[in-house]
């Protein structure tokens, strides 16, 4: 029950709304992530694509259907989160800024649906399309994964709406970014690269923000229902995990890459149980994710850049970046 | 020492947390001694601390593009007080690789521009290996920096 969270509503929609003032903010987190996500604010036109039709065509017909196949199986859960999944959110928000920042996470996930589309079209014709798309709604792993969130954004329980909601941000979409940063590492594909960062990106926020709003909402509860909370929590993410690892077999092992994704799921599932307040669940001696895949991720999140496990020597002091100089006085 | 009346601190960890407290669950994992570590303010409104002690300053990343407002505001009035930055040693980042070149760019630009190297960078609250190795980092920094000050 949670009848002792008061401000949240139990209906599908809002039956009473006001109109919103954006000069009081009950939690200051609400703007700034407002202003965080329209400052990131992309649109996959923008990016040349058209670059890769090169790049695409040195990639053997395993790779191609492979590619085809982990983007469509990325477009379903854009469309679950766009249409679904941060929509069934706002009956449950703790603010009013909250609902509106839904909306625009809302939006941004049915881009990011639209993105995949202007790739394929860019890159694939009509009947590989279909066919894709075909496979996404066969495919038994892809579709399981689909009905367990489902179920949850269907039901009445808006923390475990978020839980569900910030597992699919931070963990989920991971076994399909994976190829992506793999053919980065390699020059290939690296416009369509481009697109999966501005994505990867926004999911980072979106995750961030529904798991704060998450253990905001938690701060009401009773110590019995935290603890069943978080029961909840690792329970639905090991259901999802073993339904991952089917998945990411079923889709990488014709390239033998399976082991190496496994491992940027057990990274992304420490993140996403972070995101919800919780402490990582997987071992380092699991997470040593393969630092080409890192580095096409990030390109200071390598060891080179750690301070503290090498001698120092070969740190280099930051390299000089532009800053907001009227800021700062010195 | 609790002469948090006057903003005066001695810790020799500064760092700056939001309300999403990240940060603050990674420095209290450190679980330094009492008075070694110092939250910033939440707000700018607030007084900001006075550092008495060399220290090093932790802060977290956002997610900018570009690295415009990356520095939370907070952390920029803390580094406007001229001895704060005469006694920064060193910056540890927080932040997340997916925001690519942006991850714990806040920590980069404070250190380029106060000539002080960027210690370590941990993710969200970090893992427990982050914190053991924050944990043994800090102390040998410490004791190099003794030894470098005797000298």
């Amino acid at each position: 029950m949670t009848t002792s969270a008061a401000t949240e509503t139990q209906s599908t929609l809002l039956d009473h709304v006001e109109a919103i003032n954006w000069n009081r903010l009950p939690d200051e987190k609400d703007g700034e992530v407002w202003n965080r996500l329209v400052n990131n604010f992309w649109l996959p036109e923008k990016v040349p694509v058209s670059n890769d039709v090169q790049s695409w065509a040195t990639l053997t017909e395993e790779e191609k259907t492979l590619t085809m196949r982990v983007f469509t199986g990325l477009t379903l859960l854009d469309t679950i989160q766009g249409t679904v999944g941060a929509v069934a959110l706002i009956p449950h928000s703790l603010t009013q800024h909250e609902e509106a920042v839904l909306t625009n996470i809302a939006f941004m996930e049915s881009v990011h649906a639209k993105s995949y589309s202007q790739i394929f079209s860019t890159l694939c014709s009509t009947k590989e399309i279909d066919d894709a798309f075909r496979w996404s709604r066969e495919n038994e792993n892809l579709q399981h994964k689909a009905q367990i969130v489902m179920d949850y954004y269907h039901g009445d329980d808006g923390l475990k709406k978020r839980v569900a909601s910030t597992i699919l941000e931070s963990f989920l979409f991971y076994s399909g970014f994976y190829l992506p940063m793999h053919w980065s590492s390699r020059a290939k594909l690296t416009n369509t690269a481009d697109i999966i960062r501005l994505i990867i990106r926004d999911e980072a926020v979106h995750g961030y923000y529904i798991g704060y709003k998450y253990q905001r909402a938690l701060e009401a509860e009773t110590e019995q229902r935290r603890q069943e909370l978080k029961d909840y929590t690792f329970d639905l993410l090991f259901e999802l995990y073993e339904n991952e690892v089917q998945y990411t077999h079923d889709l990488y092992d014709g390239v033998g890459l399976a082991e190496d994704v496994k491992k940027f799921l057990h990274y992304n599932a420490n993140k996403a149980l972070m995101n919800l307040g919780y402490e990582a669940m997987f071992p380092s001696d699991v997470t040593d994710v393969n630092p080409a895949i890192l580095s096409a991720l990030s390109p200071n999140a390598d060891e080179n850049h750690d301070f503290f496990s090498g001698s120092g020597s070969s740190y280099v002091i930051g390299k000089a970046v532009e800053t907001e100089d009227e800021d700062w006085d010195f | 020492m609790q002469t948090s009346s006057t903003q005066m601190t001695s810790a020799s960890l500064i760092y700056f947390s939001s309300v999403s407290n990240n940060t603050h669950r990674f420095v209290e994992k450190l679980q330094l001694p009492e008075g070694q570590a110092a939250r910033l303010p939440l707000h700018t409104g607030t007084e900001t601390l006075l550092a008495t002690e060399p220290f090093v300053l932790m802060l977290p990343t956002y997610g900018a593009g570009g690295g415009r407002g990356s520095v939370p505001k907070q952390v920029v009035k803390f580094l406007n007080v001229e001895q704060n930055r005469r006694l920064l040693r060193g910056v540890i980042g927080a932040g997340n690789t997916n925001f690519h070149d942006s991850y714990c760019i806040a920590g980069d630009i404070v250190a380029a521009k106060c000539g002080v190297p960027h210690l370590y960078r941990f993710e969200l609250m970090g893992t427990s290996e982050d914190v053991s190795k924050v944990h043994k980092g800090l102390e040998e920094f410490w004791k190099q920096q003794s030894s470098l000050s005797a000298a």
